[in-house]
């Protein structure tokens, strides 16, 4: 099984500083990886996202992008830019919930693990290799079909407080713009830029 | 002589970003550039409030950053809401490097494209001036409909903007726009689109309100624009306020209180 890690290059942020992402279904070792997280084993220094509450690649660079920016301005609320990554998926500024309901639990099935090259030892080649070595489950792509397959709107939803609006169709349709869906991602950006204010 | 003019430098991190962002317009308090969203296919607008060199440097930090938020939160407000406004994309109102380097706070907006209402009008006032005297009766009375449906199309957006609780403060016809369709419709007679949804741009002195005095004056001050920049546009206005009535329930108090905003103009207080 392939390993699909999409390298990408954030518009706006220096070619330096590439941002690695990937996505899991079905994750065996969701404990294993948690306790590495919690042990501060620098190996196992990641942003462990639950993927059922994210709807989309917009919503994740939105959240990439807000921390990042953040850690280029000295300014990260949490130890490092991952953990701070999993801190600006939330809304709010609390950052101990933020790591219960967006970071990952023993239980979780569906994974975003991003890595940024914060030095230039890590690479698309070395994080390939390890999360190869350390994650146990499969590889899907990171694109919206597959998010729209894995994103819980309810859930989404409650956590953006966003419950008054409309949901997206529950199937796709790649031919019909889904105006709800674009609602949603639109206010959920929102709230990830003002989050603080 | 005076050297060239530049433009005060790019905030981070946009100083990273290739190509550079273009300078659209520049304001008294704000920069407008175009450049990409976080998905390099899909373009954004990026406002710039850069700090301004002769304030205070605290105050300056204080008023940039006060009035940054206010317009995102009034646009994320809008968005949740539904009615058509740019949406935000990201922003910074901290700028960067602490305290001794502030450069500016900025927005990242979705781009909206299309015409703004203001070019409309006049495309449409000029063609209706040059083919005036070729026109039959039934000519002009299509093209003068196709003007009151836009008037009623933009009350009707202005009627959403107010009922979502948030009123513009700067309503100009260079601050709608028409979002053209994602395909082209039959070309109308003029030339002139009046195609699209009706989009409100600009909300750098718009804040949260849902009195009819606030409301009235937002209704007001289009009214003055349209008089003064588009006078043969000007009949029409009253099919704006016919989609603002039509838009919402509660609309009548603010139509009423328009009565007496015309009558003493904008400012409600005699000083200042």
């Amino acid at each position: 099984m392939a390993l699909k890690l999409e390298t990408v290059n954030i518009p706006h942020l220096p070619g330096s500083l590439p941002v690695h992402v990937a996505l899991y279904r079905n994750v065996q070792n969701s404990a294993f990886l948690r306790q590495q997280l919690l042990a501060g084993n620098a190996e196992f220094e990641y942003a462990l996202i639950d993927a059922s509450l994210v709807l989309s690649r917009a919503h994740a660079l939105a959240a990439i992008f807000r921390a990042m920016n953040d850690y280029m301005n000295n300014r990260l609320r949490s130890h490092n830019v991952h953990s701070e990554i999993v801190f600006s998926f939330n809304p709010t500024n609390n950052i101990a919930e933020s790591f219960r309901k967006l970071g990952i639990a023993d239980s979780t099935k569906d994974l975003l693990i991003v890595k940024v090259s914060v030095t230039p030892e890590i690479t698309h080649d070395s994080v390939a290799a390890h999360l190869e070595s350390s994650v146990e489950g499969t590889s899907v792509p990171f694109d919206d079909l597959t998010l729209s397959e894995i994103s819980d709107i309810s859930k989404i939803k409650k956590l953006y407080k966003l419950g008054a609006l409309p949901s997206p169709a529950a199937k796709p349709d790649a031919s019909q713009p889904d105006d709800a869906k674009r609602r949603l991602e639109l206010s959920m950006l929102g709230a990830i830029a003002l989050r603080g204010s | 002589m005076a050297d060239e003019y530049k433009p005060p430098a790019l905030p981070s991190p946009f100083t990273n970003t290739t190509p550079a962002p273009t300078l659209l317009v520049q304001g008294a308090e704000a920069h407008l550039y175009k450049t990409v969203s976080l998905d390099p296919s899909i373009p954004a607008a990026l406002k710039v409030r850069p700090s301004k060199p002769y304030r205070h440097p605290i105050l300056d930090r204080r008023l940039t950053r006060q009035r940054i938020i206010q317009e995102a939160r009034c646009l994320v407000k809008l968005v949740r809401e539904g009615v058509s406004v740019p949406a935000v994309l990201a922003m910074d109102w901290e700028g960067q490097g602490g305290e001794s380097a502030w450069g500016g706070a900025w927005l990242m907006m979705e781009w909206i494209e299309g015409p703004v209402v203001r070019v409309v009008l006049e495309q449409w006032e000029a063609w209706m001036k040059k083919n005036a005297a070729s026109l039959d009766q039934s000519q002009i009375q299509k093209e003068e409909d196709r003007l009151r449906g836009l008037m009623k199309r933009i009350g009707h957006t202005l009627g959403g903007l107010h009922k979502a609780g948030v009123v513009h403060g700067d309503l100009t016809t260079s601050n709608l726009m028409l979002r053209s369709p994602a395909q082209e419709t039959t070309d109308s007679p003029t030339g002139v689109s009046m195609e699209g949804e009706v989009v409100l741009i600009d909300f750098g002195l718009a804040g949260q309100s849902t009195q009819d005095e606030d409301r009235a004056v937002d209704l007001y001050v289009l009214e003055r624009a349209i008089g003064s920049t588009h006078p043969r546009s000007e009949p029409f206005f009253e099919e704006v306020l016919n989609g603002y009535r039509a838009s919402h329930k509660g609309t009548g108090s603010t139509l009423k209180k328009l009565e007496d905003v015309r009558l003493r103009g904008r400012k409600r207080s005699m000083i200042g």
